[in-house]
C-alpha cells in the first residue's frame, strides 16, 4: 500500500497539526486584489454532473481552451446549485495529471505498454472484429433456423456514456450481428 | 439516499422541514439514517418479509385506499381456479418443473383468459426443452413484460370477496407473513416494525402519500426483480402510484443508467424496451409482434408494429420496406442468457475472442472479481476505453492474479488497446437521469490529445469496418452496408450527437425516402414505413424542432414541477401514469394532493403534468368490453401500458419466477427459510462450476466455517469501481482506504481491533481491510440466535495505474447467482468469515481459500439445489 506515505502529507492531517488547526489563518483568506477563475473565464456552458443518476446541474468555465472551474448550476431545479463531493470534483476529473491522453497498446506475451496513434488504433481494431466475427459467425443454429449473429465478442458499457453513444454501439454492433452487448445497468 | 444521493436527498430533509416523517430501513446506520426519524436495522436479504408483513398489515387492518384499489388495480380481477400458491405448495407456485427448475405460468394467468393462452402466452417447456432455452422466454417480453391475451376483458368482482380475486389470494399469500415472522427473519421487533406499518398506512390516502426510495442494491438479489413488486403491492394497496408525493424511486448510481437501458446496450431489448428476436418465437415481424403484443389486450404497446417499424426505419432507411418486413431479418436473433456474467463464463471457456469495455471496469466492480480478470487472460483481444488506467485495463500487468503468480505475464497472449476518452465537458450529448429526465450538457472544450468520445469512436470504427466490407455480396454484410450512418458534421470528421438526437426523436419520412419534419410525439408512429424513430419513447424530445433536452428555464421561474427544465419520456410527464391522481371521476383526490384532473367543460384532462392519458377520454368513458388498444382504455384505467389498464397487485404474466413475492432465503444464508421448506428462489440461475463455489448455508456441514453475513455498498465520496474517484486526489483523501464496518460485539467475538487489519473469507476469495468498530452496525437475533453482518464498500482495486488509493476488492468476495428475470447478480446478501490481521500475501491467498473450501467440504453442488422437498410438497 502506497497510501501510507501520502496519508501523512495529507492536507488534513497537516492541517490539524499545524499552527492553524482550525484552519481560518492566512492560507486560508483571500487576498485583496483576487479574483474568482469563473470571472475570468471566457466561456461558460450548462453541464451536467458526469457521476450518479440526480443528475445535478454544472457550470462549466473555461478559458484558453481548458476548463478552470465547475460548479453547480443554481438555475437547476433538480439541485439548486448544490454539488456533493464527487460532482465538486469534476473539475480534478477532467484536468487529471494522470489521465491518460493517448492510445496504448499491448501485444501478445509483452510485458509493457507501447504507443499507437489514434487512427492506426482504431484500423487495427476494425480488423480484429472483422476476423473474430467471420471466424465466430452462426446463420443458423443446430435445427437449421436463423441466427445471423457472432458471439465472438462482446462489449460491456459504463452507464455514464450519453445516450446518443449508447444508441451508437447498439446500432452498429447489432447490425454486425454481435449479441453480448452488455452494460452497467444489469450490474 | 444521503450517502450516495446527496444532492437528491435535499428534497428529503425538504419534506422533513414540511412534517414528514423519515424513516431508514437499511441493515447499516448512514447520514440517511442520522437524520431520519426512525432507523430500521435489519438482515441482509431479508427485505421481502420484513414488506410482506406491511402488506399483510393493510390487508388484515383493512387499511388500503379502497376506492383505488377496486377501481385502479386488478385486486377484484379473477384468477386462474387451477392457481395454486406458495401457502399451498411448501413455497413453490403451481406449474413448476423441478427437472429444469422452471415455471409453466399457464395457472397464473386471469380467469376467463384461457383460450387465448395457447396464442403464445404460456410457454410450457417441452421434456426436451433445457431451462436454459426456457430462461430465453423471459428475455423475449421486452418491458412490455409478456402479452396480456384477453386482458381486455377479465372477469371482475368489484365486491372483492370471491376467493378467487388477486385481493383474496394476497390475503392467503401474505397471511403467514406476521409481525413474528419478520422478527425471525429480519431481526426487527415487532415494535418497529408495526410503528413503520403505522405510519406508512397513516400517511397514506387521499389527502397524504407516502414515497418509497430504493438504491438498486434492492435489485442486486437472486429474487431481486420481486424486492421491486413487493414496494409496488404496498404503493397500489395504499393508493400512491401516479400521484404527488408518491411512487417508488429507484435512485439509480450512474449519470444515465436509466438512458443506458432505454437506449439499451443490454443484450436482450432493442430501444424503447422492445424485446430483441428471439430464434424460438421469432422468426419473422408477424410472430415478433404476436409476442410483444396481443389485439386482445388494451393500451399502448399494442402500437409495437408502429414502434418497431419506425425504429428498423431508422436503421435501414430506404431499404427497409413493407415488403421486406422492414429488414427484421437483419436483426440478429438470441437464444438464452447472452448477459455479461453469461459472456464471462464463456471467455473462461475459450468461447469469446473480443471485448470493449468502454467507460466500465469490470475487474473491480463487477460480481467475482476473479472471473472477470481470469475470463479477460482467455481473449484474444481487448479493448479499454477510459481516462485512466484502470484495473481492467491492466490486469495483465499487475492484477492480483499476475501479482500471486498464477497468471504470467510473458503467457497471456490477450493483445490490449487502452485508449482515451473524452469526458463529458469535452462533448454534447445527454444523459437520462434517475427520474427519466433526458439533460443536453454542452461540449465546453476539446478533449485532449488523442481522447475522444465513444460516439466518435463508434462512428469511425463503423466507417472503418464498412469500408473494409464494402465489396462483399455476402449476404451477412448487408445489414451494415444498408445501414443509416450519416453522422458527420460537415467538412469535419466530427459525428454530431445532434444528429442522432434526432434520429433517436424521429421523423416523417418523405415520399423519396429522405427525413421529413420531426414528429413531436410516439403517436404519431406508424407501421406503414412513413415514420422512423430510434426510440419511440424518446420521441418529443425534438418536438417543434427544439432541443427539448436542452432547455434549462431556471427553476426559481416555473412552476414546481419545472417541466421546462430538460425533458422527461414519454412526452414530458414527470410523473407516470398520473391519471390515478384524481378520483374515477376525474377529480383530484384532494385539495392537497390536486396534480393532473379532467376539466367537464374543455373537455379533456389538465393540470401541473402532462396528462399521461388520452388527453379527451372522458373519466365516465366504457369502451366496448373486448376493444383492445388505446381505444379500449376505459376512462378510470389509468395503468395505460398494462393490458388490462389496471396496476397489477399480482402479476398473471411476464415473471419467471412466480406472479407474487415469495421471501426465498439468499444463495448463502446463515438460517433455513422459516417460511417454507423451500430454501432459496427455485427458479434462481446457479452457475455451478469449479470456479464459482457457494459456502454452505444454515445447517448444512461447513456453514459454521461461514458464520457472518456481509453485504457491500457505496461511500460518497466515490463512485462505483473508483475509475472515476480512486485517482482524483480529493475524493481519495477523503476515504483513503478499504474498511469493514463490524459491531463492538463481533471485534470482541472474532479479537478485531479498530483500525487494525481484518481478513473477509468466501469461498471464492480472500481479501484484507482496514476494521471499523462501531455501533452503526448492529447485531441482530434471527431464528432465535444472534447474527452478525458485516459491511464493506466496493470502491478499490489492486493494480491500475496512477490510482491515489488501492486496496482490495469486495466484489472478488462476491460468487455467481443470478436473478432468473434479469440475470442480475445476488450481490448484496452473502456469507463469509472474518478474522483479524492481514490476508497471506499474494501467492498465498489461493491456499488460504482452498482451505475453508475443503474444511467446509464444498463442492460444485453446494447451494445449488434448485428445489428442496419439505414435508408437504
Ligand atoms: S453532484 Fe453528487 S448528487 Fe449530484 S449528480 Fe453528481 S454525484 Fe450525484
Amino acid at each position: 500500500m502506497s497510501a501510507g506515505k501520502t496519508f501523512l502529507s495529507w492536507p488534513v492531517l497537516r492541517q490539524v497539526t499545524g499552527s492553524d488547526r482550525l484552519g481560518r489563518g492566512a492560507a486560508a483568506k483571500s487576498g485583496e486584489d483576487w479574483t474568482a477563475r469563473t470571472r475570468t473565464a471566457d466561456k461558460v456552458v450548462q453541464s451536467v454532473c458526469p457521476y450518479c443518476a440526480v443528475g445535478c446541474g454544472q457550470k462549466v468555465y473555461a478559458k484558453d481552451g481548458k476548463v478552470i472551474q465547475i460548479e453547480g448550476d443554481p438555475d437547476s431545479p433538480i439541485s439548486r446549485g448544490r454539488l456533493c463531493p464527487k460532482g465538486s470534483a469534476s473539475e480534478q476529473l477532467v484536468n487529471s495529471p494522470t489521465r491518460q491522453t493517448t492510445v496504448l497498446y499491448r501485444r501478445p506475451h509483452s510485458t509493457e505498454w507501447e504507443h499507437l496513434d489514434l487512427d492506426t488504433a482504431t484500423d487495427m481494431i476494425a480488423d480484429r472484429v472483422v476476423e473474430s466475427r467471420r471466424r465466430t459467425w452462426q446463420d443458423t443454429d443446430e435445427q437449421g433456423r436463423i441466427l445471423r449473429r457472432t458471439l465472438g465478442f462482446a462489449h460491456l458499457g459504463g452507464a455514464t456514456l450519453d445516450n446518443e453513444e449508447n444508441y451508437l454501439i447498439k446500432k452498429l454492433f447489432t447490425a454486425l450481428g454481435a449479441i453480448q452487448i452488455e452494460n452497467q445497468a444489469r450490474i | 439516499m444521503a450517502e450516495c444521493h446527496p444532492v437528491g436527498f435535499q428534497w428529503v430533509m425538504e419534506a422533513k422541514r414540511k412534517g414528514a416523517r423519515i424513516i431508514h430501513i437499511d441493515p447499516r446506520f448512514t447520514r440517511t439514517s442520522a437524520v431520519a426519524d426512525q432507523h430500521v436495522a435489519l438482515r441482509a436479504g431479508s427485505d421481502i418479509v420484513f414488506l410482506g408483513g406491511i402488506i399483510r398489515y393493510i390487508l388484515e387492518q383493512e387499511k388500503y385506499f379502497r376506492e383505488y384499489v377496486v377501481a385502479y388495480t386488478n385486486a377484484a380481477t379473477l384468477v386462474r381456479d387451477d392457481f395454486r400458491d406458495t401457502d399451498e405448495l411448501d413455497g413453490l407456485f403451481s406449474g413448476y418443473d423441478p427437472e429444469t427448475g422452471t415455471y409453466d405460468p399457464a395457472s397464473w394467468a386471469y380467469k376467463g383468459v384461457e383460450e387465448y393462452a395457447a396464442a403464445g402466452n404460456a410457454r410450457k417447456p417441452s421434456a426436451d426443452q433445457s431451462a436454459h432455452t426456457d430462461r430465453a422466454a423471459g428475455d423475449t417480453h421486452g418491458a412490455a413484460g409478456a402479452v396480456g391475451h384477453g386482458h381486455s376483458q377479465t372477469t371482475r368482482d368489484e365486491t372483492l370477496q370471491d376467493p378467487r380475486c388477486v385481493l383474496q389470494v394476497l390475503k392467503r399469500h401474505f397471511a403467514r407473513y406476521t409481525p413474528e415472522m419478520v422478527e425471525q427473519v429480519c431481526g426487527v421487533s415487532p415494535q418497529d416494525f408495526l410503528s413503520v406499518c403505522e405510519a406508512v398506512t397513516a400517511n397514506s390516502g387521499r389527502d397524504l402519500t407516502t414515497a418509497w426510495v430504493y438504491s438498486v442494491g434492492w435489485t442486486q438479489h437472486a429474487v431481486g426483480v420481486q424486492y421491486i413488486r413487493s414496494a409496488a403491492i404496498i404503493q397500489l394497496l395504499l393508493g400512491n402510484m401516479g400521484r404527488p408525493g408518491g411512487g417508488i424511486m429507484a435512485l439509480r448510481g450512474h449519470a444515465s443508467i436509466q438512458g443506458s437501458t432505454d437506449i439499451p446496450t443490454l443484450f436482450n431489448i432493442l430501444p424503447g424496451y422492445l424485446p430483441m428476436p428471439s430464434v424460438d418465437d421469432h422468426p419473422d415481424m408477424t410472430a415478433y409482434l404476436k409476442t410483444v403484443t396481443s389485439d386482445t389486450q388494451k393500451g399502448y404497446w399494442t402500437h409495437a408494429g408502429a414502434y418497431t417499424a419506425s425504429l428498423l426505419k431508422s436503421w435501414w432507411g430506404k431499404t427497409a420496406t413493407s415488403d421486406n418486413d422492414y429488414c427484421f431479418s437483419y436483426l440478429p436473433k438470441i437464444s438464452g442468457d447472452h448477459g455479461t456474467y453469461n459472456t464471462v463464463t464463456r471467455m473462461l471457456d475459450d468461447q469469446v475472442e473480443g471485448y470493449f469495455i468502454m467507460g466500465e471496469n469490470p475487474a473491480v466492480g463487477s460480481a467475482h472479481g476473479r472471473m472477470q480478470r481470469l475470463g479477460m487472460s482467455h481473449l484474444k483481444w481487448l479493448v479499454v476505453r477510459d481516462f485512466q488506467l484502470i484495473e481492467s485495463a491492466t490486469w495483465w500487468k499487475d492484477g492480483p492474479e499476475v501479482r500471486s503468480g498464477e497468471l504470467k505475464t510473458e503467457d497471456i497472449d490477450t493483445e490490449v488497446f487502452f485508449l482515451p476518452a473524452a469526458s463529458h465537458v469535452e462533448k454534447d450529448g445527454t444523459f437520462t437521469q434517475t427520474q427519466r429526465m433526458l439533460q443536453w450538457h454542452h461540449k465546453a472544450v476539446d478533449p485532449p490529445q488523442d481522447a475522444r468520445s465513444e460516439l466518435h469512436f463508434m462512428w469511425h470504427l463503423g466507417n472503418k469496418i464498412r469500408a473494409r466490407l464494402a465489396e462483399s455480396t455476402d449476404d451477412r454484410d448487408r445489414p451494415l452496408l444498408d445501414l443509416t450512418w450519416d453522422y458527420g458534421q460537415d467538412g469535419t470528421d466530427e459525428p454530431s450527437a445532434d444528429k442522432v438526437l434526432r434520429e433517436i426523436n424521429g421523423w416523417q419520412v418523405k415520399p423519396d425516402g429522405t427525413p421529413g419534419p420531426l414528429l413531436s410525439s410516439y403517436t404519431q408512429m406508424k407501421d406503414d414505413g412513413s415514420t422512423a424513430g430510434g426510440c419511440w419513447i424518446y420521441t418529443g424530445v425534438y418536438a417543434d424542432g427544439v432541443n427539448q433536452s436542452a432547455r434549462r428555464k431556471p427553476g426559481s421561474q416555473q412552476s414546481w414541477v419545472a417541466p421546462e427544465w430538460g425533458w422527461a419520456w414519454p412526452s414530458n410527464r414527470r410523473i407516470l401514469y398520473n391519471r390515478a391522481s384524481a378520483d374515477p371521476q376525474g377529480r383530484p383526490w384532494s385539495e392537497r394532493k390536486a396534480y393532473v384532473w379532467w376539466d367537464e367543460e374543455a373537455g379533456s384532462w389538465t393540470g401541473h403534468d402532462v396528462p399521461d392519458f388520452p388527453a379527451d377520454r372522458a373519466p365516465d368513458f366504457r369502451p366496448e368490453p373486448g376493444t383492445a388498444g388505446p381505444e379500449g382504455i376505459a376512462g378510470d384505467d389509468p395503468f395505460i401500458m398494462q393490458s388490462d389498464g389496471k396496476g397489477w397487485l399480482f402479476a398473471p404474466t411476464g415473471l419467471l419466477d412466480g406472479p407474487l413475492p415469495a421471501h426465498y432465503e439468499p444463495q448463502e444464508s446463515p438460517i433455513r427459510n422459516p417460511l417454507y421448506s423451500q430454501q432459496s428462489n427455485p427458479t434462481r440461475q446457479v452457475l455451478k462450476r469449479k470456479d464459482n463455489l457457494s459456502n454452505p448455508s444454515a445447517d448444512a456441514p461447513g456453514a459454521q466455517d461461514f458464520p457472518y453475513v456481509f453485504t457491500t455498498y457505496r461511500l460518497t465520496e466515490h463512485h462505483t469501481a473508483g475509475g472515476m474517484s480512486r485517482w482524483l486526489p480529493y475524493l481519495s483523501e477523503l476515504q483513503p482506504q478499504f474498511f469493514c464496518e463490524v459491531s463492538p460485539a463481533l471485534a470482541a467475538e472474532r479479537g478485531l481491533v479498530n483500525g487494525d487489519w481484518a481478513t473477509i473469507v468466501t469461498a471464492r476469495s480472500a481479501v484484507e481491510a482496514r476494521v471499523l468498530v462501531t455501533d452503526r452496525i448492529r447485531p441482530l437475533t434471527v431464528n432465535g440466535r444472534t447474527v452478525h453482518q458485516v459491511g464493506l464498500p466496493y470502491h478499490w482495486g489492486q493494480g491500475g495505474k496512477g490510482a491515489v488509493v488501492e486496496g482490495d476488492s469486495a466484489n472478488d468476495l462476491i460468487g455467481l447467482t443470478l436473478d432468473p428475470n434479469v440475470h442480475i447478480q445476488e450481490a448484496k446478501a452473502a456469507t463469509c468469515d472474518i478474522r483479524p490481521g492481514r490476508r497471506p500475501a499474494d501467492h498465498q491467498v489461493r491456499g488460504m481459500v482452498e482451505d475453508y473450501i475443503s474444511r467446509a467440504g464444498i463442492t460444485v453442488e453446494t447451494g445449488n439445489t434448485l428445489h428442496e422437498k419439505g414435508d408437504q410438497s
